[in-house]
């Protein structure tokens, strides 16, 4: 097993910013705006960006919850084991908000999917966006894109895109891993 | 552990305590769906479950159901009374029958002990467990335990009193392997015509004044009287039974200290315990009912992941 360094804390910091700046200009003071971090990886970008907002922005009441899609999953019972469901946490209806759905990596776009499908539990939003730290290109398999997006990356299907907090890993990297 | 140990639910005496933390975990999970706006999943729509009663019920029935829906699963239902058992079909060619229709889950309730697993035995489907007569019901214990988790913390160190007909009780007797696997203390409380020769030998102490019980335990768990079961006099009649063995607010106030007062259903008002008892903050009653639901659906998700 190879890995190679795609960003490291540094790059991930400038690149945080600027999706917090881009979210920004489009929901200004987010009223009607909810994040939703993705279980369980999505949760830490969604926590990330909702403390620069606070902290640089003076945005102290943005709204985060957390979705898990284990549920919602279209490979039930096509893996070995039974899929292992994480917390989901969103005290607040999504009727006629605009969501903004966070992953750290976009790569099948079928959690996306599930995603879709769960949050209509919670209502009917008013519109539904996407904000991924690494888009890995050409490997869809649904027809589904991010609007706001960290870094576009190249990889085979052998490869996978690791993505490291300081809260679940020692640093803030993303990893390409060769198998 | 992310799997159960097991491939069907026959009983609590055939799981391990890791497998109880499991459907607990998972029932956490469905506990928060059952709660939120739209109730439902689409995890097992392509499952199709028969329900098959052999002998009534209404609440695990009922409770099966509405697990089995909110989880998207196709269901489909058969009750004993209007059915060809009736015309004399054994219960193998019975199941045999409705499993040729492509069903991958039965849910069986049965009067005889033992019917669930010759059931496994025999037929290709996971089978679940909703009461063998006087044998197991091993998803009313689960939720039993689920709601003393929810209720005091912990299963583990409490001190639980069954109080009633324990010899007809298949609640009983999962109740028991349940909270002995999690670690409590379970003592049963009853006439001596209601408690069967030899329990001791499970580990449960026998207790027959109710008072004693009472002041000893965390959590009672009050048992109905089942005559519908009962093939000659057990004791001399409902209202001695009572005075003996029924809990009114009055007994609890004396206690001198807060226990946890639970019902498996249906509640006989005024025999094993009174209206006030019943209604009390005391009583998790509905709270099992709620449970039941989610519990309900962590076993069928989690054995669903094995076909």
């Amino acid at each position: 097993m190879s890995q190679k360094i795609l960003l490291n804390a540094k790059e991930i910091e400038i690149i945080l910013h600027r999706l917090a700046c881009q979210l920004l200009e489009k929901h200004l003071d987010f009223s009607e705006t909810v994040l939703v971090g993705i279980q369980p990886r999505g949760v830490f970008l969604a926590d990330r960006i909702q403390k620069i907002l606070k902290e640089n922005y003076g945005l102290p009441d943005v709204k985060v919850g957390k979705l898990d899609i284990t549920f919602y999953r279209d490979d039930f019972r096509r893996s070995d084991k039974p899929l292992e469901a994480n917390k989901t946490k969103i005290e607040f209806l999504v009727e006629d908000k605009r969501v903004v759905f966070i992953d750290d990596v976009l790569y099948t776009g079928r959690s996306i999917r599930a995603a879709l499908t769960a949050i209509q539990s919670f209502g009917r939003p008013k519109e539904i966006e996407l904000l991924t730290l690494i888009d890995r290109r050409f490997s869809r398999h649904l027809p589904i894109q991010s609007d706001y997006n960290g870094r576009q990356v190249d990889a085979i299907n052998e490869e996978r895109v690791l993505v490291n907090w300081t809260e679940n890993a020692s640093e803030d990297s993303v990893y390409l891993v060769k198998k | 552990m992310s799997e159960l140990s097991v491939n069907h639910l026959l009983g609590i005496k055939y799981l391990k305590a890791e497998d109880i933390d499991l459907i607990f975990k998972t029932a956490d999970h469905f506990k928060e769906v059952i709660n939120r706006p739209i109730k439902k999943v689409p995890s097992l729509r392509d499952i199709t479950i028969a329900n098959l009663f052999f002998e009534n019920s209404t609440r695990t029935r009922l409770s099966f159901e509405l697990a089995e829906k909110r989880l998207s699963a196709d269901i489909v239902n058969f009750s004993a009374a209007s059915s060809s058992v009736k015309k004399g079909e054994t219960l193998i060619d019975t199941v045999n029958n409705i499993l040729s229709m492509k069903v991958d889950m039965v849910v069986m309730r049965h009067p005889n002990p033992g019917a669930a697993v010759f059931l496994s035995q025999h037929v290709d489907a996971k089978i679940i467990n909703a009461g063998d007569g006087a044998h197991e019901h091993p998803t009313q214990a689960l939720l039993d335990s689920y709601s003393i988790r929810e209720k005091l913390g912990d299963v583990k160190g409490k001190k639980v009193v069954i109080v009633g007909d324990i010899l007809h009780s298949r609640v009983a007797l999962s109740n028991i392997f349940a909270l002995q696997l999690q670690g409590a203390e379970v003592k049963v409380c009853g006439p001596k015509t209601l408690i069967p020769k030899h329990i001791e030998e499970l580990g449960v102490e026998v207790e027959t004044n109710l008072i004693k019980a009472l002041e000893w335990c965390d959590v009672a768990n009050m048992l109905r009287v089942q005559n519908e079961r009962m093939d000659m006099t057990y004791f001399p009649s409902t209202r001695e039974y009572t005075q003996q063995y029924g809990v009114n607010k009055k007994i609890l106030n004396q206690l001198g200290k807060e226990i946890v007062i639970m019902h498996p259903g249906p509640i006989n008002r005024g025999v094993e315990i009174t209206s006030d008892v019943a209604d009390s903050k005391n009583a998790i009653i509905l709270d099992q009912v709620e449970n039941g639901v989610a519990i309900r659906m962590a076993v069928i998700y989690l054995l669903a992941s094995k076909i």
